[in-house]
C-alpha cells in the first residue's frame, strides 16, 4: 500500500519559509507562530529526551549484575535522580502538550494561532531557561542532585548536593506549564471558527483542554512547594524540617498534589492523539464521542482526589489511607470509559494499516496494563507489599512510557507528514514498532516480577535471586532502545528526503487536513465555516481527498 | 465604542467604606476572646471582605457567566485539596 | 515577495483585541496565585493546629497597629486602582494617571511599613537561622517561618504590582503616535516609517509596481486608551489579588492572641 500521493514539491508559502522580522536562527527563536513554537519545542524536549535514554541505558547496564559493574553507588544515585528529573519534567510533562498542542490545537480549532502569541514564546523560552538551570545544577554546587525526582525532605534539605539550583530551575520549567496551560484554556474559548461548537472540537483538543485546566490549577502547588524547599536551604526557612517542628508529610502531600494530577498531564494528550488516529485509520466516526470527551474531564478532577496513594505507608492517618484508596478506584472508571470506547471504534471499521495506528494499538494494550498494576497498588493491602518496590517502577513506566511514549511516537507518525509536509519509509517504522514492541515488555514486565519477588526501588545492589530478571530486563532495554534509534534515523532521513506527502495522505477529516503540508503561516486563507460534526467521514472530507488520492 | 464596563465613581467609593467597616470589626472582635471562635469570626469576615473585592473591585459580578464557573472552580479545587489533606491531618 | 510584506503590516495595523480573552487569561493566572497561597494557607492551618498555644503567643509579638494600618493602606490603594480604570474608561487620562500615581504610593508606603516591621524584629534577633529563634519552641519557630515565607512572598507581589502600575501609568501618559512618513517615491523603492523611524512598509524595487495605496490609520487618544483599557483592567485584577490575600494574612497572623 502506498500513501504518497501528491505532486513533487512542497508549497512555496509554508510557515517555514514565511518571511518574518528576524533571519536564521531568530526567525524561530524569537517567533511567535504557534507551529514554529511547536517545532522548537520538538527539537528541544527530543534533545534532553535522548540524554534521558542514555542514562537510562546506563542504569540498567549497572543493574545487569549485583555490586558494582559500571559506577558507584554516589553515581547512581545521581543518575536515576537525572533521568527521572529529565524523563519527567522536561519531557513528559511538555512533552505532547506542548509540541503537538502547539502545532494542531489551533490548526484544529480552526484558529490562525494561540490566544496569547508572545506569552507562547514565553513559554518556551522559560521551559529553555528552566531546563538550562536543571542541566546546570549537574556540574556546580555541589554536583548532581541525589535525591530522586521527588525531592524528599528532609534529605533533599540536607544533601550537599545541588538541589536549590534544581529545583528553581524546576518552579521556572512550572512557569512554562502555567503559560502553555492558561494559553490553551483562552484559545479553546474564545478562538473556535464559526460552527466549531463545544462538541465538534476534535478530541485531542478535549483532552488538551482538560490538560491545560491541570497545567493552571496544580503547577502552582508544586511551585510553591520547590520553593519551600529552596527557602529552608538558602535562608535557613525550615517550614518541614522536623527539627524546628515541620512536619515533613506535609511536604509529601504538596509534592503529591501536583504530582499526582501531573501523571495526567503526562498521559491525557497522549488518550487525546489515541482518538484522532483511531477513527481516521477505521475510517470511521469515534465511538462515544461525548464520553470520551467528558472522560477527560473527569480524569483532570478526579486527578485531584487521590495523591494520598503515594503515601499509603509514609503514616498518613489510618482515616485518609482509606478514603485515598477509595478514591483511587474512581480514577479507574474514566480511564475504562475511554478504552472501551477506542476499542468499539475499530469494530466493523475499514482499518486501514499504519505505523500510527500500530503504535496506537500498543498504547492500548501496554496503558491497558499499566492500568491494572495500578488498581494493585490503590488497594491498600496489595499496595503496603509493593510499595516502594520494582512494581512500581514497573507500573509507572507502562503508563508513562507505554502509553504517553507510545502515544509520542504515534504523533508524530501521524502528523509528521503534516509538520515536514514529507513522508517517511513504513518498513522501517514497522521494523522499529516491533523491536520496540518486544524490547518494552522484555524491559519492564521483568521490573513487575521484580517487585513483587521484593526488589526496592532505586536500589544500587541486589541479592543473587534477583539476577535472572535483571539481565532480561537489561537486554530488553537494548533492543528497545535499538527500535528507537531506528525509527528516529528514518524520521531525520524523512525530514529533507522523504517522499512529499500531499495535504492529506491518511485520509483524515479534521481540519489539519484541509490545510496544505506543511501548513501556511496563520493556517488559513479564509477562517473555514465549520457545518459538519467531528470525523464525519462523509461530510467532512477535505474536497481534495474525497476524489481519491489515498482511498486504498 | 464599546459601553462601559465599570460603575459609577461613588459605589466604589461605598464598597471601601465597607471594607473600612469590615477591618473595625475584625479587629474589635479580635479583642473581644472569643476563644476558639475568634479564629472563625476572623475567617468569615475576611471572606466577605474578599467577595466584595471580588464582586465589586474586580467586576466579577458583572463578568459574563464563564469567568463565574471558572472562579467557582478554582476555589473547588482549592477546597477539595484542603479538605483531602485535613483527612489526614485531623486523624493522625 | 510583496505580498509578504503586505500581510505583516496589515497585520500589525488592524491588531485587533479580544477583550473578553485577554480577561480569561488574566483570571486564570490568578487562579494560579490562589492555589499557590492557598498551598501555603493549607500549611499553615496545618502548623497553626498542631501548634495553637505557641502560635498564640507569637501572634502577640506582632504590632497589631502596623498590620491594621497596612490593612487600610492596601484597601485604600485597591479603591484608588478601581477609580483609575473607571476614569480611563471614561477618557478621564489626567485623573486616571494621577490616581495611578496614588496607588504606586500607597504600595511603597505598606512596603516601608513593612520594611521597619522586619528590622524590628531582625534587631531583636528573631529571624530563620537566628540564634534566639533556634531555641524558641518549635511552634514559634514556625509561626516566625510562615511569616517571613508569606509576608515575604506577599511583599515581592506588592513590589511586582507597583512595577506593573508604572508601566501602565508611562503608558497612558505617553502621547500617541501619530506621524507617518512616505520615504522614497522612487521606482526602485517603497518605505513607510512612524514618527520613531520604524519601517511600517517596505516595498521591494519591482517593474510591475506602478501604483501603491496607503491607507494611514492614525491613532486618537480615545482609541489608544481603549487598548490601554484592558491592560489596566488586567494590572488592576493583580492589584486587587495581592489585597485580597492581605485580607487573610492580616488576621491569621496579628489578630490571633
Amino acid at each position: 500500500m502506498s500513501y504518497g500521493s501528491a505532486g513533487n514539491a512542497l508549497p512555496l508559502n509554508n510557515f517555514r519559509t514565511t518571511k518574518t522580522r528576524y533571519s536564521g536562527i531568530f526567525a524561530w527563536i524569537f517567533s511567535t507562530d504557534h507551529k514554529r513554537i511547536g517545532i522548537l519545542y520538538l527539537i528541544s524536549i527530543l534533545s534532553f529526551t535522548s540524554v534521558a535514554i542514555v542514562i537510562g541505558l546506563l542504569m540498567r547496564l549497572e543493574l545487569i549484575a549485583p555490586g558494582e559493574t559500571i559506577v558507584k553507588p554516589e553515581t547512581y544515585n545521581a543518575l536515576f535522580t537525572l533521568h527521572g528529573v529529565i524523563m519527567i519534567f522536561l519531557f513528559v510533562v511538555p512533552g505532547l502538550q506542548a509540541i503537538f498542542g502547539n502545532f494542531f490545537l489551533p490548526i484544529l480549532i480552526g484558529a490562525r494561532d494561540v490566544a496569547f502569541p508572545r506569552l507562547n514564546l514565553l513559554s518556551w523560552w522559560c521551559y529553555m531557561i528552566g531546563a538550562f538551570m536543571a542541566v546546570l545544577a549537574l556540574f556546580t554546587g555541589g554536583g548532581a542532585p541525589d535525591t530522586g525526582w521527588t525531592f524528599y525532605v528532609p534529605y533533599s534539605v540536607r544533601t550537599s548536593t545541588n538541589v536549590s539550583l534544581a529545583v528553581l530551575g524546576v518552579f521556572v520549567l512550572g512557569f512554562s506549564s502555567i503559560l502553555t496551560g492558561l494559553n490553551f484554556v483562552t484559545t479553546v474559548h474564545r478562538m473556535r471558527a464559526p460552527g466549531m461548537s463545544w462538541f465538534r472540537i476534535p478530541l485531542f483538543v478535549w483532552a488538551s483542554y482538560s490538560t491545560s485546566w491541570i497545567q493552571i490549577l496544580a503547577t502552582p502547588v508544586l511551585a510553591i512547594t520547590v520553593l519551600l524547599v529552596a527557602f529552608e536551604r538558602l535562608f535557613a526557612i525550615g517550614i518541614f524540617d522536623p527539627a524546628s517542628g515541620g512536619d515533613p508529610l506535609m511536604y509529601q502531600h504538596l509534592f503529591w498534589i501536583y504530582s499526582h494530577p501531573a501523571v495526567y498531564i503526562m498521559i491525557l494528550p497522549a488518550m487525546g492523539v489515541v482518538s484522532e488516529i483511531l477513527p481516521t485509520f477505521a475510517r470511521k466516526p469515534i465511538f462515544g464521542y461525548k464520553a470520551i470527551a467528558f472522560s477527560s474531564l473527569a480524569i483532570a478532577f478526579f486527578g485531584y482526589l487521590v495523591w494520598g496513594h503515594h503515601m499509603f505507608t509514609s503514616g498518613m492517618s489510618d482515616t485518609a489511607r482509606w478514603i485515598f484508596s477509595l478514591l483511587t478506584f474512581l480514577v479507574a472508571i474514566p480511564s475504562a470509559i475511554k478504552v472501551f470506547n477506542w476499542v468499539a471504534t475499530l469494530y466493523k471499521g475499514a482499518i486501514q494499516m499504519s505505523p500510527a495506528l500500530l503504535f496506537t494499538m500498543a498504547f492500548i494494550f501496554l496503558f491497558s496494563i499499566g492500568g491494572l498494576t495500578g488498581l494493585i497498588q490503590g488497594a491498600l493491602a496489595t499496595s503496603i507489599h509493593t510499595h516502594d518496590t520494582y512494581f512500581v517502577v514497573g507500573h509507572f513506566h507502562y503508563i508513562i512510557f507505554g502509553g504517553t511514549g507510545f502515544a509520542f511516537i504515534a504523533a508524530l507518525l501521524y502528523w509528521f507528514p503534516k509538520m515536514y509536509g514529507r513522508l517517511y519509509r513504513m518498513k522501517p517504522m514497522y521494523i522499529g514498532w516491533g523491536l520496540m514492541f518486544v524490547g518494552f515488555n522484555a524491559l519492564y514486565f521483568p521490573m513487575l516480577i521484580l517487585g513483587w519477588m521484593g526488589m526496592p526501588r532505586r536500589y544500587y545492589d541486589y541479592i543473587p535471586e534477583f539476577h535472572f530478571w535483571h539481565v532480561v530486563s537489561t537486554i530488553g532495554s537494548w533492543i528497545l532502545v535499538s527500535g528507537i534509534i531506528l525509527i528516529a534515523v528514518e524520521f531525520f532521513r524523512a525530514r529533507k528526503h522523504g517522499e512529499i506527502a500531499g495535504d492529506n495522505p491518511w485520509g483524515g477529516v479534521t481540519l489539519e487536513w484541509h490545510v496544505p503540508s506543511p501548513p501556511p503561516h496563520e493556517n488559513f486563507d479564509v477562517i473555514p465555516q465549520v457545518t459538519w460534526d467531528t470525523y464525519d467521514f462523509e461530510h467532512g472530507l477535505p474536497e481534495k481527498t474525497a476524489e481519491g488520492a489515498s482511498h486504498p | 465604542m464599546e459601553k462601559q464596563a465599570t460603575l459609577p465613581y461613588g459605589k466604589y467609593v461605598m464598597v471601601w467604606f465597607g471594607l473600612l467597616a469590615l477591618t473595625a470589626l475584625t479587629v474589635t472582635a479580635a479583642s473581644l476572646h472569643f476563644g476558639k471562635w475568634s479564629v472563625l469570626a476572623a475567617i468569615i469576615i475576611a471572606t466577605v471582605k474578599s467577595s466584595l473585592v471580588v464582586l465589586y473591585f474586580m467586576n466579577m459580578k458583572y463578568e459574563e457567566k464563564i469567568f463565574k464557573i471558572m472562579l467557582a472552580v478554582a476555589i473547588l479545587t482549592l477546597m477539595v485539596i484542603m479538605v483531602l489533606t485535613f483527612a489526614d491531618i485531623l486523624f493522625r | 515577495m510583496s505580498t509578504a510584506a503586505h500581510a505583516d503590516t496589515g497585520h500589525h495595523l488592524e491588531h485587533h483585541q479580544d477583550h473578553t480573552g485577554a480577561k480569561i487569561g488574566m483570571w486564570l493566572f490568578l487562579f494560579t496565585e490562589l492555589l499557590m497561597f492557598g498551598s501555603l494557607f493549607l500549611v499553615y492551618s496545618d502548623y497553626r493546629m498542631q501548634f495553637p498555644a505557641d502560635f498564640h503567643y507569637s501572634a502577640s509579638t506582632l504590632d497589631p497597629l502596623v498590620g491594621t494600618i497596612n490593612t487600610l493602606i492596601l484597601l485604600t490603594s485597591s479603591l484608588t486602582m478601581a477609580l483609575a480604570i473607571a476614569a480611563l474608561d471614561r477618557n478621564r487620562h489626567r485623573v486616571a494617571v494621577r490616581l495611578m500615581g496614588v496607588t504606586i504610593v500607597l504600595g511603597g508606603i505598606f512596603l516601608i511599613n513593612k520594611y521597619f516591621e522586619w528590622s524590628a524584629k531582625f534587631a531583636h534577633d528573631l529571624y530563620p537561622g537566628s540564634e534566639t529563634l533556634s531555641l524558641m519552641a518549635e511552634g514559634e519557630r514556625q509561626f516566625f517561618n510562615l511569616y517571613y515565607a508569606m509576608t515575604g512572598l506577599h511583599g515581592l507581589h506588592v513590589l511586582a504590582g507597583m512595577i506593573i502600575i508604572a508601566v501602565m501609568l508611562w503608558l497612558v501618559a505617553r502621547k500617541p503616535r501619530q506621524k507617518y512618513m512616505l520615504l522614497d517615491v522612487k521606482p526602485a523603492r517603497v518605505a513607510l516609517q512612524d514618527d520613531s523611524e520604524r519601517n511600517l512598509l517596505v516595498l521591494p524595487a519591482g517593474e510591475d509596481l506602478h501604483e501603491v495605496h496607503v491607507t494611514l490609520v492614525y491613532e486618537k487618544h480615545e482609541e489608544l486608551s481603549r487598548r490601554h483599557l484592558i491592560h489596566l483592567e488586567n494590572t488592576g485584577l493583580f492589584w486587587h489579588l495581592v489585597d485580597l490575600i492581605w485580607i487573610f494574612l492580616f488576621p491569621l497572623f496579628y489578630l490571633i492572641t
